[in-house]
C-alpha cells in the first residue's frame, strides 16, 4: 500500500530546531533546517547523519524547503528554520535545490551572517560555517512566488501559500501524483498591523503537518493589547518621559513600528521615535521592497506612501539617549541581556517618568526577566546596584496561530491526516484529541527520530475510451459528482498506462476470440397442467413481478426476460412436475440468479 | 446611409437600365442587411457585417423584418460563431422599445430544435429570456418558455443549463393557481426542478440554480422549507460563488420560516430554524473566501428574530491559556471598574489564567454562533470588518442587551487601522447610544480618539458625545478635559466642541453640579481672577455649565459675579449655545420663544404679517408715500430677520420682494419719463439698472430659498415678467429703428404666452395684476406694431396693482460659511508659477438642496480672471438635515507676480431655470398629455448667485527658477 513517511529530526514534540524529513511516493524532502540554541556543540544541529548512514545527502534528498526565517522572540531557542542551512549544505554536503520564498531568500544571508558573527567573532567558536559558505549556500537556493507551482522534477511539485507570521513565511504543499503533504511552518491566522492572515485553499492533502506552539491557548483579540500599548506609550510621552522597547530585529519590531508610526500620524504627535541601526534597519529595507507580502492596508496605501518609509521613526544614534525630552526607542536585543537595549536601560532606569515595555517573553536570568518579575534593584557587573524606578510593562505580541487558528486552517484545507510538530508533547496531546474528535481524521505527533507512516489511498487516473464513456453515460442518468458510478469495461494495463475500453475492443486489441459463458439451471415446479399452460402461468407471473423488464412469450413456447431464456418441459418420470430450464449469460448474472430464486419459490396458487 | 448605398448599387446593376424609375420609398434596413449577408463570402465576412449592423439602431417598424432576415440566414449558416452573433442580435432587437416580440417567439423556439452548438444554444436561450421578460404578462408564453427550458436542462454544457435555470427563475410560475392549471409536467413544480440542480456537477450551474431560486423568491414565490437542508449542504461547497449564493438562500429561508423547528444533527435536540440558520451563517464569517465572509457578515445584521442567547454567543470567544480558562481583556476591565479600582496598568502575569478547564468541554471549532463577530471584527479585509460593524449596529438597535454587550467591541474598533472602519464604528455607536451608558474605562478609550488628525473622525466623535450617556461625574470631567485638549490642538473644531458640550451639559445636569466650583475655579474665601472672556476653552466650560444649569436651579448660586456678566454676554453673542436661564435676584431674562407658542401667536411673526398687510392694503397712496412706506417696511423686515433667526428666511424673502417692487415703482415714475430727450439718458440708465437688478433678485428668490412653493413661484415669475417689460420699454426708447424691436416684442409676447400656459391655474388669483391686464389686451398686442406695444406695456405696467405675496410655512435662505481658509493669514501661499497649488476649502452649507449639483467654488484673481470649480460629489458630507459640509481642494495657478496679492474665494449657487422645482412641477401637472410640446419658457437660463462671504487668500506665484 502506498505510504507517506514523516520523521522529525527536530521539532518533534519539541520547540525549535525545526527539521522534518518527509518521504512521499519515493521522493524525499527535507522541511526546514533549524538549529537548537541550547547546545554549543554539534547537537545544536539536527542529526543529519540519520538521513543517510553512508552516501551523499544529495543522492538521497530530492529537495529542501525552507518555510520561514524567524526572529525567535519567544524563547532562547531561535526557531529559525534556516540557521543550520550552511552547515547542512556546505559542511555536511548537499548540492540539491533549496526552495524558499523571495523575501526569505533576501533576508536569509543577513541573518546568517549576523548569527555567524555573534557565534564566531564574539564567542570565538570554531568549527562553524564561514561567510563564504553562506554565499555558496545561497547559490543553491531557488526562490518561489506565492501560489506558484514549481516542478522540482517530473513528478515532484511544490507550491507556496501565504502564512503571515513574518515577512516571507510560507506554507508549502508538496505533491507527487495525487498524493500530497502540506507543511505549514509557522503561521498566523489573525492578521496584524503589517502582515495578513494565513490562507490555504481546499487542497485536501493526505497529510497536513502543522505547528502547534499554542495548541492549548485561545487568544484574546489583538485590539485590546494594541490599544493598551499605544495608550501607555502616549501617556508616557505626554508626561515627557522616555519609552524603551527592547525588540528582536525581525517581525514584531516591524509590527510595533507600523503601529506607532500610524498612531503618531493619526494623533499628530511630535516626539521622536528611534530604532536601533543595524539588522533592524536592513530588515526594514526588505519590508519596503516586499509590499505584496504585507497586509491589505499597507498594500492599498503604498501607492501614496510606503508605510515602511517611516516618517516619524528615525535611525538611532548612541548620543540620542541623553537628549532631553520625550522619545521612544526600539532597541535590540529583546531580552535586555546585552547590547544597546541594556545600555539605554541603564541610562533611563533611574527616572520614574520613563517606561520600558517588554513586547515578548524573557528567559530566566536575563535583566528582562528580573524586572518583569518585579525586581527593583539589579546588580550589574562591577557590583553596581541599579535601582529601577522606571515603569515596567509587559505586552505580549505573538504571531503564532492559537488553537482556534490551527483548527480553522485544518477546516480550510480538509486534510485526511494531521501531524503535529513544533510544540510541547503535553499540549499536542490535547490538540490531537480535539482534532480527532471534531474532524474525524487521524492525528499524529511523533517525537524526534520517530517515523510516522501514513497509508494513503491514492486515486489512479485511468484513460477511458470516449465510445465506452458515451455508451455508459447514455444508459444512466446524468453523472453525479458525488456518487460513484458503476461501469462495465475492460481494464488494460500496458506500458505503464491504464486504459479502460469496451470488452469488444479489448478482445480485438489482444487478438482474442470471444467466449460466451452461460449458466443454466433447472427449477422443478409442481404443476399438473399441460406444458404450454404452465409456460403461460410462468409468463403471467413474471410479467406481474418484473414490470420494468421486457418479458416475452415466444411462439416456440419459451419465455425471454431480456436475454434470459426460460423453457419448460414435463418431467420424464412425473408428469405433475414440470422442469423449467433457465439459461442466462454471464453478463446477466444478477438478473438470472434473481429469476431462479424467484421461480424456486413457486408460482402463486390463485393464478387460474 | 452607407448601408442604403450599398444596397442600391447592386439593384441598379441587376435592373434593366431602360426601366429606371425614381425610387422614393425609404430603403428598409432589413433589405440592406439581407444583401450584406448574401454578399458575405466567408463566415468572418458575415460576422463583420453583423457587427457593423449591431452598432446602428433599428427603428421599431423594421425590427420584425430584420428579424426574419436574420432567421433566414440563421438556418442557412454553417458557422457557429455567425449563428451565435445572430442569436445575440435577436435578443438585442427584441429589446427595442415599442416592439412586441411575441411574433418572433415561435421562430426563436424553433431554432433551438436543430441547434448542435452549445454556445449558440445558450445564446438562444438568453434571447428567449429577453423575449420572456418583455412578455411577462402573458402566462401562456411564460409557460411555454419554461417548458423549453426544462427540456434543455439535461444538456451536457454548463452554459446551456445555466441559461435554462435563469430562464426558469425569471419566468417560472409563481402563482399557485397557474401551477395547478398547468397540464404539463414541467411547469408543475419549478422549485423541485431547480432544487434538483443544487447537486449539479458544475459549480456554475449550482450557482445558477441557487440564484434562480432566489429570483423566484424575489418574484413572490414562497420557497418550500424542504430546500433548507439542501441549502445547508451547499455551504460546504468547494466554490466560493456557490457558498456565497447559498448563504443568501439560507438567509431567505430563515426569514420565511423563522419559527420552524429543525433537528440538530447527531443529537436529539431541536432548535428554531432562524437560530440554526444564524449559527450556520455565523460559521461562514470565518470562511476561506472574503467575498463569502462579507456576504455572511452583512446578512447577520438583518436577522433580528434570532434568540438573544444565540446572539450573545457571537461576542463570546472562550479564552484559554495552557488549558486554563482566561478572562478577556474586556472582562478584566469591567471587573476592575466594578471593584472600584482604576486600571493600574498591566503587570506581567496580570492576565494569568485562573481555573483549569475540563479538556472535554472545550469546543474548538465553534459550534454555531460562537465568536462570529469577534472573528468578523478582527478580519484581515476591511470590507469584512465594515460589514461586521454594520451588522453589529443593526442587531444592537433591536436588542438593548446586545447593545450593552457589543460596546466593548465597538470601542475597540475605534482604533482600527483603516479610517473608514473607525468612522463607521463611531457612527454605529452613535446610532445605538440610546441603549447604552458608557463606563469610565470605555469613555477613556473613546475620548482618546479625540486627538485623531482626521477632522471627520473628530466630528463624528463630537456627534457621538452629544448623545452619549455618561455614568459618573469623573466621566464628565474626563470628557471636558479631553475636549479642551482637542480644542487646543485643533482650534478649528471650536464650534463643534461647543455644541458637543452644550448637549453634554443639558443631558447630565446633576453630574455637572458637583464639578462647578472646580470648573469655574471659584474659592470660598478668595476672589479668583476673572478669566479671559474670549478664551474658547473658557467659553466651552461656560457652555457646559449654563446648559446644565438650565434644568438645575441650584447651580447659579455657585456662580461668581463675573460669571453672571459672562452669561449675559454669551447669551447675546452665542444665543444658539447658551439657553435662557432664570437667574435669582435678576430681572428675568425674557424668554423670547417658548416652544408652546404656535407660529401664529408669536409676536414677531405677527409683526411680520402686519407690516406686510400694511403694504398690501395701501394701494392708492401717492407715489411718494408708497415709496416711503416700502422703504420703512423693508428696513423693518431686515432688522427683524437679524433679530429672529428663525424668521430670517421669511423676512429676507419678503424684503427682497418689496425691494423689487420699490425699484419698479421708482423706475416707472411718470415725472421722469416725460422729460426732454437729453435727460432720457439718466432715466434710461436708472430704469435699465432697476430692471437688471429686479431680474437678479427674482432669481435669488426662486433658487436661494428652500421651501418656496408654486404660489410664490408665480409671483416671482410675474415680477420677472414686469422687469422684462421694463427692459423692453427702455430699449424701445433708446434704440433707433423698429427692426430690432420686432424680435424683442415677439419674444416678450411669447414669454407672456408661456407664463399663461404654465400658471393657468393660478391666474384667477391675479386679478388686476400686470399679466391679467396684459392677457386681456393680448389680441390687440399681437397685431399691433412694436411702438404701440411698448406704449400699451408702459401704461399697463403703471396701472397694474401690486400682488400680494403669500408666505409659506417654512422658508429658509441658503447660506454658506467658509471656515477655511480663514483669510487671516499674512503669510502668502508661495508656489512656482505655472505649477499648481492646492488650497483646502472647508465650508458649511445650510438649507441647500442638492448641493452636489449646485454649489460651485469661485476663485477671483486680482487681474479679474475668474475661475469656477465644480467640487466632486464625494466632497460633500451631510452631517444633519438641511446641513451640508463641503471639504474640498481648489487648485490654483497663475503666472508669476512681483509681489504677493490676495485672491478671493467664494461659493456660488448655480441655477438653471429648467431644473427649477416649479418648472418641473408644472411640466408634470399641466402638460402631462404632451410632454414634447412643452415650450421651455426661458430655455435654460443658467446663472450663479454668490451666497457666501468671499474669503481673501494671500498668494504669491514665484517665477520658476532656471
Amino acid at each position: 500500500m502506498p505510504e507517506i513517511k514523516v520523521t522529525p529530526l527536530g521539532a518533534g514534540q519539541d520547540v525549535g530546531r525545526s527539521c522534518i524529513l518527509v518521504s512521499i511516493a519515493g521522493k524525499n524532502v527535507m522541511l526546514d533546517c533549524g538549529m537548537h540554541m541550547g547546545y554549543n556543540d554539534d547537537r545544536r544541529f539536527p542529526d543529519f547523519s540519520y538521513i543517510t548512514q553512508n552516501g551523499r545527502l544529495t543522492d538521497f534528498l530530492d529537495c529542501v524547503i525552507i518555510s520561514f526565517v524567524s526572529n525567535g522572540e519567544k524563547k532562547v531557542l531561535l526557531f529559525c528554520g534556516v540557521l543550520s542551512l550552511p552547515y547542512f549544505s556546505e559542511m555536511v554536503g548537499y548540492d540539491g535545490p533549496i526552495y524558499m520564498t523571495h523575501p526569505t531568500k533576501a533576508i536569509c544571508p543577513i541573518l546568517l551572517e549576523d548569527y555567524r558573527k555573534i557565534t564566531v567573532d564574539k564567542k570565538g567558536e570554531t568549527n562553524f560555517f564561514t561567510s563564504q559558505m553562506i554565499k555558496d549556500c545561497m547559490k543553491k537556493v531557488v526562490a518561489v512566488h506565492l501560489h506558484q507551482t514549481v516542478q522540482v522534477d517530473e513528478e515532484l511539485e511544490i507550491k507556496a501559500y501565504y502564512a503571515g507570521h513574518v515577512l516571507g513565511a510560507a506554507m508549502f504543499q508538496i505533491k507527487v501524483g495525487c498524493e500530497s503533504v502540506v507543511y505549514t511552518g509557522d503561521y498566523n491566522m489573525t492578521p496584524d498591523r503589517h502582515l495578513g492572515a494565513a490562507w490555504i485553499d481546499k487542497c485536501r492533502p493526505d497529510l497536513l503537518i502543522t505547528e502547534s506552539t499554542y495548541a492549548t491557548t485561545i487568544r484574546d483579540s489583538k485590539r485590546c493589547r494594541e490599544r493598551d500599548f499605544l495608550k501607555k506609550v502616549h501617556e508616557t510621552v505626554e508626561r515627557g518621559g522616555k519609552v524603551l522597547i527592547p525588540v528582536f530585529a525581525l517581525g514584531r519590531a516591524q509590527e510595533l513600528c507600523i503601529l506607532l508610526e500610524t498612531f503618531w500620524e493619526r494623533m499628530n504627535l511630535k516626539a521622536p521615535i528611534y530604532f536601533s541601526t543595524g539588522l533592524t534597519e536592513k530588515a526594514n529595507h526588505y519590508y519596503k521592497l516586499f509590499i505584496t507580502w504585507t497586509n491589505q492596508k499597507i498594500r492599498k496605501t503604498f501607492v501614496q506612501r510606503n508605510m515602511f518609509e517611516f516618517k516619524h521613526i528615525k535611525a538611532f544614534d548612541r548620543a540620542f539617549a541623553d537628549n532631553p525630552g520625550p522619545m521612544v526607542v526600539f532597541a535590540t536585543p529583546g531580552m535586555l541581556h546585552a547590547g544597546q537595549s541594556l545600555q539605554i536601560f541603564r541610562k533611563w532606569a533611574g527616572n520614574e517618568k520613563n517606561m520600558v515595555i517588554m513586547p515578548g517573553y524573557c528567559v530566566q536570568g536575563t535583566v528582562g526577566h528580573k524586572i518583569l518579575s518585579g525586581q527593583r534593584k539589579l546588580e550589574m557587573e562591577g557590583r553596581q546596584i541599579l535601582e529601577v524606578k522606571m515603569q515596567v510593562e509587559y505586552m505580549s505580541f505573538s504571531a503564532h496561530a492559537d488553537a482556534k487558528g490551527i483548527m480553522q486552517l485544518i477546516r480550510q484545507a480538509e486534510p485526511r491526516n494531521v501531524l503535529l510538530v513544533h510544540g510541547e508533547a503535553k499540549k499536542m496531546e490535547f490538540l490531537k484529541q480535539k482534532i480527532e474528535q471534531e474532524f474525524h481524521v487521524n492525528c499524529y505527533m511523533p517525537a524526534n527520530g520517530e517515523t510516522t507512516t501514513i497509508f494513503t489511498n491514492p486515486s489512479i487516473p485511468v484513460d477511458i475510451s470516449l465510445g465506452l464513456l458515451k455508451r455508459e453515460t447514455a444508459i444512466g442518468l446524468l453523472p453525479d459528482a458525488k456518487k460513484p458510478k458503476l461501469m462495465h469495461g475492460t481494464l488494460i494495463m500496458k506500458d505503464n498506462s491504464f486504459r479502460l475500453v469496451s470488452p469488444e475492443q479489448a478482445l480485438k486489441e489482444l487478438g482474442l476470440a470471444e467466449h460466451q459463458l452461460r449458466f443454466t439451471c433447472r427449477v422443478h415446479i409442481q404443476d399438473p397442467r399441460k406444458e404450454h399452460e404452465t409456460v403461460l402461468r410462468v409468463y403471467n407471473h413474471l410479467k406481474g413481478v418484473l414490470k420494468d423488464y421486457s418479458v416475452q412469450h415466444l411462439p416456440d413456447g419459451s419465455i425471454t426476460v431480456e436475454s434470459i431464456l426460460i423453457q419448460a418441459t414435463a418431467h420424464s418420470e412425473d408428469q405433475g412436475t414440470k422442469v423449467l430450464l433457465v439459461s442466462w449469460t454471464y453478463q446477466d448474472e444478477e438478473l438470472g440468479s434473481y429469476l431462479t430464486s424467484l421461480l424456486k419459490k413457486g408460482l402463486p396458487q390463485s393464478s387460474s | 446611409c452607407s448601408a442604403h448605398l450599398r444596397w442600391e448599387l447592386p439593384q441598379w446593376q441587376h435592373e434593366d437600365l431602360s426601366t429606371k424609375k425614381l425610387r422614393l420609398t425609404k430603403p428598409s434596413k432589413s433589405a440592406a442587411l439581407h444583401v450584406d449577408l448574401c454578399k458575405a463570402t466567408s463566415p468572418a465576412d458575415a460576422l463583420q457585417y453583423l457587427l457593423q449592423f449591431a452598432r446602428k439602431p433599428v427603428e421599431v417598424e423594421s425590427v420584425e423584418g430584420v428579424v426574419r432576415i436574420l432567421l433566414e440566414h440563421y438556418y442557412k449558416e454553417n458557422d457557429a460563431s455567425v449563428r451565435l452573433k445572430i442569436a445575440s442580435l435577436l435578443g438585442l432587437l427584441s429589446k427595442t422599445a415599442g416592439f412586441s416580440p411575441d411574433c418572433i417567439m415561435d421562430d426563436a423556439i424553433n431554432t433551438l430544435q436543430n441547434e448542435k452548438s452549445h454556445q449558440v444554444l445558450a445564446q438562444l436561450l438568453d434571447t428567449l429570456l429577453v423575449i420572456g421578460t418583455k412578455l411577462t404578462e402573458n402566462p401562456s408564453v411564460r409557460m411555454r418558455l419554461v417548458e423549453v427550458a426544462c427540456k434543455h436542462l439535461t444538456d451536457s454544457s454548463h452554459g446551456v443549463r445555466n441559461k435554462c435555470l435563469q430562464l426558469i427563475g425569471c419566468l417560472g410560475p409563481v402563482e399557485k393557481g397557474v401551477a395547478k392549471e398547468a397540464e404539463s409536467q414541467a411547469a408543475k413544480d419549478v422549485q423541485k426542478i431547480i432544487g434538483d440542480h443544487f447537486n449539479d456537477q458544475d459549480p456554475r450551474v449550482r450557482t445558477a440554480a441557487i440564484k434562480a431560486m432566489l429570483q423566484l423568491h424575489e418574484r413572490g414565490l414562497k420557497l418550500q422549507q424542504a430546500i433548507y437542508g439542501q441549502a445547508c449542504k451547499l455551504l460546504a461547497d468547494d466554490y466560493e460563488q456557490v457558498r456565497s449564493a447559498a448563504v443568501q438562500l439560507i438567509w431567505v429561508l430563515s426569514q420565511l420560516y423563522p419559527e420552524s423547528i429543525v433537528p440538530i444533527p447527531s443529537s436529539n435536540e431541536e432548535i428554531r430554524l432562524v437560530d440554526d440558520a444564524f449559527g450556520k451563517i455565523c460559521h461562514m464569517v470565518s470562511d476561506g473566501s472574503w467575498v463569502v465572509r462579507v456576504q455572511a457578515a452583512k446578512l447577520l445584521g438583518s436577522m433580528q428574530q434570532v434568540s438573544s442567547h444565540f446572539l450573545e454567543q457571537t461576542l463570546d470567544k472562550k479564552l484559554m491559556s495552557d488549558l486554563r480558562r482566561k478572562r478577556t481583556a474586556h472582562e478584566r476591565a469591567k471587573e476592575l471598574y466594578s471593584s472600584g479600582e482604576f486600571s493600574s496598568g498591566r503587570k506581567w502575569g496580570d492576565d494569568a489564567p485562573k481555573e483549569e478547564i475540563d479538556t472535554g468541554a472545550v469546543n474548538l471549532i465553534e459550534s454555531g454562533a460562537c465568536g462570529a463577530f469577534v472573528h468578523g471584527l478582527e478580519d484581515e479585509m476591511y470590507e469584512v470588518r465594515i460589514a461586521a460593524v454594520e451588522a453589529l449596529c443593526m442587531l444592537a438597535q433591536s436588542s438593548p442587551s446586545f447593545a450593552e454587550k457589543c460596546l466593548d467591541f465597538l470601542v475597540d474598533m475605534f482604533n482600527d487601522e483603516i479610517e473608514e472602519v473607525r468612522l463607521q464604528s463611531i457612527h454605529t455607536m452613535r446610532k445605538i447610544s440610546n441603549n447604552i451608558t458608557l463606563r469610565e474605562d470605555q469613555l477613556d478609550t473613546v475620548l482618546a480618539v479625540l486627538e485623531d488628525s482626521s477632522r471627520d473622525i473628530r466630528e463624528a466623535l463630537h456627534e457621538l458625545l452629544c448623545c452619549t450617556n455618561v455614568s459618573t461625574k469623573e466621566g464628565i470631567h474626563l470628557a471636558l478635559v479631553e475636549l479642551l485638549k482637542n480644542l487646543t490642538k485643533y482650534p478649528t473644531d471650536r464650534e463643534s466642541i461647543w455644541k458637543c458640550l452644550k448637549f453634554l451639559g443639558s443631558r447630565h445636569p446633576t453630574l455637572v453640579l458637583p464639578l462647578v466650583p472646580e470648573l469655574l475655579s471659584t474659592h470660598p474665601f478668595f476672589d479668583t481672577p476673572e478669566p479671559d472672556m474670549d478664551d474658547p476653552a473658557y467659553i466651552a466650560v461656560l457652555v457646559l455649565i449654563f446648559n446644565a444649569a438650565k434644568s438645575c436651579p441650584t447651580m447659579p448660586a455657585l456662580f461668581s459675579d463675573h460669571t453672571f456678566r459672562h452669561y449675559a454676554y454669551l447669551r447675546d453673542s452665542l444665543s444658539h449655545l447658551v439657553p435662557p436661564l432664570r437667574l435669582p435676584g435678576r430681572k428675568l431674562v425674557s424668554s423670547p420663544v417658548s416652544p408652546s407658542i404656535t407660529p401664529h401667536e408669536d409676536p414677531s411673526q405677527q409683526f411680520l404679517h402686519q407690516s406686510l398687510e400694511r403694504v398690501y392694503n395701501l394701494q392708492h397712496l401717492d407715489p411718494q408715500g408708497i415709496q416711503e412706506l416700502l422703504e420703512f417696511t423693508i428696513r423693518d423686515l431686515q432688522r427683524l430677520g437679524e433679530l429672529q433667526s428663525e424668521l430670517a428666511g421669511m423676512a429676507d424673502f419678503t424684503a427682497t420682494y418689496l425691494q423689487c417692487q420699490l425699484l419698479l415703482i421708482k423706475a416707472l415714475q411718470e415725472k421722469l419719463w416725460n422729460v426732454a430727450a437729453p435727460l432720457y439718458l439718466k432715466q434710461n440708465a436708472l430704469a435699465s439698472a432697476a430692471a437688471k437688478q429686479i431680474l437678479e433678485e427674482t432669481y435669488k428668490m426662486e433658487f436661494m430659498y428652500s421651501g418656496v412653493e408654486s404660489r410664490q413661484v408665480v409671483i416671482i415669475h410675474h415680477m420677472r415678467l414686469q422687469a422684462k417689460a421694463l427692459q423692453l420699454i427702455v430699449t424701445a426708447r433708446t434704440t433707433r429703428g423698429v427692426e430690432p424691436l420686432f424680435g424683442m416684442c415677439e419674444k416678450f409676447l411669447q414669454e407672456v404666452d408661456s407664463f399663461q400656459r404654465c400658471f393657468i391655474s393660478e391666474l384667477p388669483q391675479m386679478q388686476g395684476s400686470f399679466v391679467d391686464k396684459l392677457l386681456d389686451l393680448m389680441p390687440r398686442l399681437v397685431t399691433s406694431k412694436p411702438s404701440e406695444v411698448v406704449k400699451i406695456l408702459q401704461t399697463t405696467l403703471r396701472q397694474s396693482t401690486f400682488l400680494h405675496l403669500p408666505l409659506p410655512e417654512q422658508l429658509h435662505r441658503a447660506s454658506a460659511n467658509i471656515i477655511e481658509p480663514t483669510g487671516e493669514s499674512d503669510n502668502p501661499l508661495r508656489f512656482t508659477s505655472g505649477l499648481v497649488v492646492a488650497l483646502d476649502v472647508d465650508a458649511t452649507l445650510e438649507h441647500v438642496q442638492d448641493p452636489q449639483g449646485t454649489v460651485k467654488v469661485q476663485v477671483l484673481y486680482p487681474d479679474g480672471q475668474a475661475q469656477l470649480i465644480h467640487p466632486k460629489p464625494a466632497d460633500f458630507r451631510n452631517p444633519g438635515p438641511g446641513r451640508h459640509r463641503l471639504i474640498t481642494q481648489v487648485y490654483l495657478s497663475h503666472t508669476a507676480w512681483t509681489e504677493p496679492c490676495q485672491i478671493e474665494v467664494r461659493l456660488l449657487l448655480a441655477y438653471n431655470s429648467n431644473r427649477s422645482k416649479a418648472a418641473a412641477k408644472i411640466a408634470k401637472s399641466t402638460w402631462n398629455e404632451s410632454p414634447e410640446a412643452l415650450p421651455q419658457p426661458e430655455n435654460g437660463i443658467e446663472g450663479t448667485i454668490p451666497f457666501s462671504k468671499p474669503v481673501k487668500v494671500y498668494i504669491m506665484p514665484k517665477p520658476a527658477r532656471r
